[in-house]
């Protein structure tokens, strides 16, 4: 932020994008993701507010502070639109940035990362059978193997994932 | 909109922003206010007539010391509650301090002066206008500052409003001063703090109305 601030623009769809996340998770957990539209809404008109006044940030505070009065803010005021009671504890800043949906990101992340350890050709027969979703048949097909060697070929590659990611955390 | 295409926009839109843009905003409400009022108070009150012959005597710096002690107080605070995660922090009971000291002194005012006369030193010769100018004067301040407020981010409407009301008072207070020519220290913490609190008052109870965002 305090590189935004100076008119670094790419640090600022840096930060952006992370609050996104924890903005979004933040909104649909307060109004329920029967309220989804209402939530993006919010997000949107938090993220221009948020533009529109950055200059009162103060650079010698926590950060995290600003961007959660301004949210709570946000949707007190949502609340208050649509006449409903806002009862919005106090003490629940860590909770905005403790949770976040770019977990599913992280997770593809992952696997991406760890697939590309295997051979080219067992990474091509996991993408298809396991990600993509294709049958044994289809994947043997297009692969133009049979389709027994798919499903050896698989089962080894799973085999030797689960045995690294063990390595990784053990 | 999509939330991503967004953020691309806002980041292009990424001027570097100016620094203390809070006090300077304020400042700048504060002083077209306070020009406002100035003329007003001269055009209309006009200056009172000894000013250079009051200037060398105790009271009439007494009134300024306690106006200005309470807007300086009244700009922390509203400086502070123009920021989303701003609190008032200590500005707020302090602003007990220079009333206490005013009230302090006009007890012992009260004390030293046989009972006949006490009623005079509070209600001096022109308790029935006086809050009621220092209201008056302070409007154009209050807009101002109201003005500043609206572009900056408060998030306690309310307290913010009232921290507005005050410094607008306090502020208002100073200039009418000039015009003012009571001396007795029970008039000022009676008279001058009621004009202050009722700005105040409407302060607080405009700024949860006036200064969404």
């Amino acid at each position: 932020m305090v590189r935004s601030l100076a008119g670094d623009g790419a640090a600022y769809a840096t930060l952006l994008r992370r609050l996104n996340g924890h903005l979004r998770a933040y909104y649909l957990r307060r109004l329920g993701t029967s309220q989804a539209a209402d939530a993006e809404d919010l997000l949107q008109e938090t993220l221009i507010a948020m533009h529109a006044r950055r200059s009162t940030y103060d650079t010698s505070r926590p950060f995290t502070a600003w961007v959660h009065s301004i949210a709570r803010y946000k949707l007190i005021d949502h609340f208050r639109r649509n006449r409903r009671r806002a009862e919005e504890p106090l003490d629940d800043m860590e909770q905005l940035f403790s949770i976040s949906n770019s977990n599913a990101v992280d997770a593809r992340i992952d696997v991406d990362r760890l697939l590309q350890r295997l051979p080219q050709k067992t990474r091509r027969l996991v993408q298809d059978v396991k990600i993509r979703g294709l049958s044994t048949a289809e994947a043997a097909q297009k692969n133009s193997i049979s389709e027994s060697a798919v499903k050896v070929g698989v089962h080894r590659a799973i085999k030797s994932l689960g045995s690294e990611i063990q390595d990784e955390e053990s | 909109m999509k939330t991503e295409d967004l953020i691309a926009a806002l980041a292009v839109d990424c001027a570097p922003a100016p620094s203390r843009t809070v006090s300077r905003t304020l400042g700048l409400g504060l002083a077209l206010g306070a020009v406002l009022s100035v003329a007003v108070m001269v055009l209309w009150l006009g200056v009172r007539a000894d000013l250079m012959s009051a200037m060398s005597s105790g009271p009439f710096w007494m009134k300024f010391a306690y106006a200005l002690s309470v807007a300086a107080l009244g700009f922390g605070l509203i400086e502070r509650l123009a920021r989303p995660d701003g609190e008032g922090g200590i500005f707020g009971p302090m602003l007990l301090a220079p009333l206490a000291v005013m009230t302090a002194l006009a007890i012992y005012q009260l004390w030293g002066v046989p009972e006949e006369v006490r009623m005079s030193l509070m209600l001096g010769a022109t308790y029935k206008i006086c809050a009621l100018n220092i209201v008056m004067l302070s409007t154009p301040i209050f807009l101002g500052l109201f003005w500043a407020l609206r572009a900056l981010a408060p998030t306690r409407l309310t307290l913010a409003g009232a921290a507005a009301g005050v410094l607008a008072g306090a502020a208002g207070t100073f200039i009418y001063a000039f015009h003012c020519n009571e001396s007795a220290a029970p008039f000022v913490v009676i008279w001058y703090t009621l004009g202050i609190a009722a700005v105040g008052t409407i302060g607080a109870l405009l700024g949860r109305s006036l200064l969404r965002w």
